[in-house]
């Protein structure tokens, strides 16, 4: 496949900047399939969860009936009743077809306080929490992979120093104990600033859907968005600090410095996006921390999210809604992991090849 | 006027159980279309030598003496100065075989990435030089925009040499370019080089502690030992006769392949060089030469004359000259 | 095992060489370990906790935690006799928080114990052996860690009962797959290490490979992860406690937070009930955190930089 190169310009020659050849058409081939090979993966990964799920809540915790029926204050005959309703007379395995039956079709069973579908329980529990953690998790982000990068830029320095130190008190603090604190701080009236409401999504009487609205959630957004978005910042601080610093003791950087580029640009241009790869996959592989740390802190200031959702489960021992919790979490940190996969795959020239 | 003199280089790393001295009183001198080489055992300081003359070590780094490109030290400019002479005037062809490659940026942009910084020349004709000087090394220009993992290690430091001419400079610094290859490969890289360094009027120091590599490709050589040059002169001579124990052992230690003593005497030399911060008092290779005398341990020698070119660092050679004079 | 002999030296056993070389190597690195500030700070600190959760029963009687014997005014503010104020019965905060220490830190080392101990066979069994072994262990472990920890904790948590041996129990479950990836890595990096060929060559079996050679070599690392196990598994369970969770018959930092949080002491300003048992997590987490940085400092000298 001989190409006759002196016909061409020399700058049409290099100009582009793909290989020459069959060899792309090749890499898109192998590109499907790895993405194909690890959404089969990320399903397998769900179905697993789906079992483990079945067998932790029917096998191993006994009887779903006698404990909802601790909370209904059902008759011997009302367990009976109830027994037979969820099916629990039949064999495991019968069981479990028609979870997984159910489970196709949305349904994720009834609470055992107030007999609502927990499908449609936790939906309305869900924009709440996207909210709360989304912003945090944007917010601590950027503000923590930023601080990251200029202290271990700046290593030694006192910003690195208080930085680091910061970054390390916050990660050894119990995230909701860190939002009790503040809530004190602000919401308080004696001692603190009282200019925070002190928990729930809105005042009782505003219209969320309405522009006035919309600042009174903020108001109650505040707090517990400032709670999680200090937690997770510490952690990705650290991250990309560690990232950072071991990507600065990389010769390739003695090249770029020898060839007469600033500092400034050398961190630009070669540490940075060369440390953001590895930072940037544990940030998405941690999100199981993110998920922690929501369920506390929506505890702790009443946000009717899915975190506060579970505490309600736990206390009320309602354990089909917290089987359907359980279901969502790990099926989103599931999600978030195969985004993680597949964007590194994207990102990194090095795993494109395997 | 020599293309590049050292005059009295000392560089001293500053480190928390103290200073240590990696470069001591160093002098060498190297004209264009000159190659010079370096040779020593790990830790004698080539390295720290070259990222010296252009002044890449650590900031908390001390370095003294002067470093002359073309008649101006380098180690007095400003920072812009220094930044242009950086690759433009000299530039260093490090290990390729190792991390010395950004690993997720295509080659083509690495090796652009100077000629664009140095010279007034747009995205287009940067890349149309670098497919000439892939083709200038031998690798087919159309590999030009694969990434570094794509690469063997030979066709890797062949991209360094090509990266390293990249800003047409005149001095051109090889830190152990061949040490990870194999034999072959090894050879091939060096013809390159020399090739390059008569076609273009260069000076090259060649870094190395393989003797055959710079006994190949180096018209004058120099020994390092714990910081200092022991002895210098045509490669041939100080290969070849050594007038320091220390370039006598060196030699020594190199088998010679076919010949017999070399099979059931082998002739290294006992011991480890010393460590910078616990440097021997006088000659600093006293404790592992085989004809030491009691004032070694005491004086340590500047480099006194054995022949025209030639000049080693040990009191053999004082007291011979001595007694000639 | 053959004796070795020296020259001059008397015929000792080739086990009385290895303890000699071993203890001097620990000799080595206790050393380095307190020239590091970090390492001695948190040592200090652990010890200073230690002693503490030891000691409180001579030194505050199981009285304290009575809420009939009570003496104290509810929500009283620090004060000589209460140098941390009451609770919401009465009772002294700083005995809470000295009896509270003793939970914490018996469910944080318990839990971590068990996870390091499943972690380090999985890890090394996973790493010696290879092949379907490997797959299969990685893939749990790869699953387990895709399940996040909290949820998981508090889903096992509310299935079986209440109990301190409970709760132990689970945060070592949970904890386990993040050990198990390092011993792992560890485990091939120690492989491919030339005395081992030796081991097989001279005929050693499988078992007593993995105890003799890869264990010890794996050990530090081993150490250096445990602290950091610990951290996590104290902060875990003040989570748990504070759901409501722990053993409801005793009280740790956890469960002091959730008995201020759900009787009013936020809407009682009372900082002196809220702040303590965090503050006393944060610094026990703290030298643990400490403790790990200097061992794998003591471990990994290029780290020294950071």
């Amino acid at each position: 496949m001989a190409i006759q190169l002196d016909s061409i310009r020399p700058e049409e020659r290099f100009a582009s900047g793909r290989t020459l050849g069959p060899t792309s058409r090749r890499h898109r081939y192998r590109a499907a399939r790895l993405i194909i090979r690890r959404v089969i993966g990320a399903f397998f990964s769900l179905c697993a969860v789906v079992v483990f799920n079945f067998f932790l809540f029917r096998v191993v915790s006994g009887d779903p009936a006698r404990s909802a029926a601790r909370n209904r204050h059902l008759s011997a005959e009302g367990v009976a009743h109830l027994r037979e309703q969820w099916g629990l007379d039949k064999s495991k395995w019968e069981q479990f077809t028609t979870y997984v039956g159910h489970l196709l079709h949305g349904d994720l069973g009834t609470t055992f306080i107030g007999s609502q579908p927990v499908s449609s329980v936790i939906r309305d529990a869900f924009w709440p929490t996207i909210l709360l953690v989304g912003t945090s998790t944007v917010l601590s982000t950027i503000i923590g992979t930023w601080i990251g990068i200029k202290g271990a830029w700046e290593r030694g320095t006192p910003f690195d120093r208080v930085s680091n130190g910061t970054s390390l008190t916050l990660y050894a603090m119990p995230v909701f104990w860190l939002g009790i604190v503040l809530l004190m701080l602000f919401a308080g009236n004696q001692v603190g600033l009282g200019i925070f409401p002190t928990g729930g999504i809105a005042d009782a009487d505003v219209d969320t859907s309405s522009p006035a609205g919309w600042v009174n959630v903020l108001q109650h957004l505040f707090l517990p968005c400032l709670t999680l978005t200090l937690a997770y910042l510490a952690q990705y601080s650290l991250i990309m600090r560690s990232s950072m610093l071991e990507e600065m003791g990389q010769e390739y950087l003695t090249t770029a410095r020898a060839k007469g580029l600033r500092d400034t640009v050398v961190r630009q241009r070669h540490v940075v996006p060369n440390a953001l790869l590895p930072a940037f996959t544990l940030i998405f592989l941690n999100f199981g921390f993110v998920i922690s740390g929501a369920v506390t802190v929506e505890y702790v200031f009443s946000w009717h999210g899915l975190g506060w959702l579970t505490q309600d489960a736990v206390s009320a021992l309602d354990y089909n809604l917290l089987q359907g919790l359980f279901l969502v979490f790990s099926a989103s940190v599931i999600l978030f992991n195969l985004i993680a996969d597949l964007s590194l795959g994207l990102l990194d020239p090095r795993v494109r090849e395997v | 006027m020599s293309l590049l003199e050292t005059k009295d280089l000392w560089v001293t790393y500053r480190t928390s159980e103290g200073d240590m001295p990696a470069v001591r009183g160093v002098s060498l001198t190297v004209d264009s279309g000159q190659t010079l080489g370096v040779a020593g055992e790990s830790g004698c300081g080539k390295s720290t030598l070259i990222a010296a003359v252009l002044r890449l070590l650590p900031k908390s780094t001390k370095v003294t003496g002067q470093v002359l490109l073309d008649g101006e030290d380098i180690l007095t400019m400003n920072w812009r100065e220094l930044r242009a002479v950086r690759w433009a005037q000299a530039s260093i062809v490090f290990q390729g075989c190792m991390s010395s490659l950004n690993p997720v940026q295509r080659v083509s942009k690495q090796i652009a990435e100077p000629i664009l910084l140095h010279e007034k020349i747009g995205e287009k004709k940067a890349m149309a030089r670098v497919g000439e000087l892939f083709e200038q090394v031998g690798i087919p220009a159309s590999r030009m925009h694969n990434y570094p993992h794509q690469f063997s290690g030979g066709q890797k430091q062949r991209i360094m040499v090509a990266m390293a001419l990249a800003c047409k400079p005149r001095l051109i610094l090889a830190d152990e370019p061949t040490t990870a290859l194999d034999v072959m490969v090894q050879a091939q890289v060096l013809m390159l080089m020399s090739d390059l360094v008569r076609d273009l009027e260069l000076g090259l120091i060649l870094i190395s502690h393989d003797l055959s590599v710079l006994g190949q490709t180096c018209n004058r050589a120099a020994v390092m030992y714990a910081g200092k040059i022991v002895e210098e002169g045509p490669s041939a001579v100080v290969f070849g006769a050594p007038a320091h124990p220390y370039s006598s052992a060196l030699a020594a230690a190199f088998p010679t392949i076919g010949d017999q003593r070399f099979r059931y005497a082998p002739s290294g030399l006992g011991g480890d060089p010393p460590h910078p911060d616990d440097l021997p008092s006088g000659c600093t290779f006293h404790p592992r030469c085989p004809v030491a005398r009691e004032e070694c341990s005491t004086v340590d020698v500047e480099l006194w004359p054995v022949d025209s070119g030639h000049r080693a660092a040990c009191v053999l050679v004082r007291d011979q000259e001595r007694a000639l004079a | 095992m053959t004796a070795q002999s020296e020259a001059a030296a008397p015929i000792r056993s080739a086990r009385a060489i290895v303890w000699t070389r071993r203890s001097a190597a620990f000799k080595r690195a206790f050393k380095l370990f307190w020239s590091e500030t970090e390492g001695k700070v948190g040592l200090l600190l652990l010890l200073f906790f230690i002693a503490v959760a030891l000691l409180t029963p001579i030194i505050v009687g199981p009285d304290a935690l009575s809420v009939t014997k009570a003496q104290g005014q509810p929500y009283q503010p620090p004060s000589l006799d209460y140098p941390l104020g009451t609770d919401q019965f009465g009772r002294s905060v700083l005995s809470l928080i000295m009896w509270g220490s003793r939970v914490s830190l018996i469910v944080g080392f318990a839990a971590a114990a068990i996870a390091m101990f499943i972690g380090t066979v999985v890890g090394v069994v996973s790493g010696h052996f290879g092949g379907w072994t490997d797959t299969v262990l990685m893939r749990i472990d790869d699953w387990m860690l895709t399940i996040p920890f909290l949820p998981l904790a508090i889903v096992l948590a509310t299935i079986l009962p209440r109990g301190i041996l409970n709760i132990i129990g689970v945060i070592g479950i949970v904890s386990w797959p993040g050990t198990a990836r390092i011993i792992r890595s560890q485990t091939l990096a120690v492989k491919s290490r030339p005395y081992l060929e030796r081991a097989r060559a001279l005929g050693a079996g499988n078992l007593h490979q993995m105890s003799k050679h890869i264990l010890p070599n794996v050990m530090p690392l081993v150490l250096a992860n445990t602290t950091l196990t610990i951290a996590g598994a104290i902060l875990t369970e003040s989570a748990l406690a504070f759901l409501g969770l722990s053993d409801p018959l005793r009280i740790s930092w956890g469960s002091t937070l959730d008995s201020a949080f759900n009787n009013g002491a936020v809407s009682q300003e009372a900082w002196w009930y809220l702040l303590p048992p965090g503050i006393a997590i944060v610094l026990v987490v703290l030298a643990f955190t400490w403790i790990g940085h200097a061992l794998e400092t003591v471990l990994n000298p290029r780290l020294k930089e950071r």
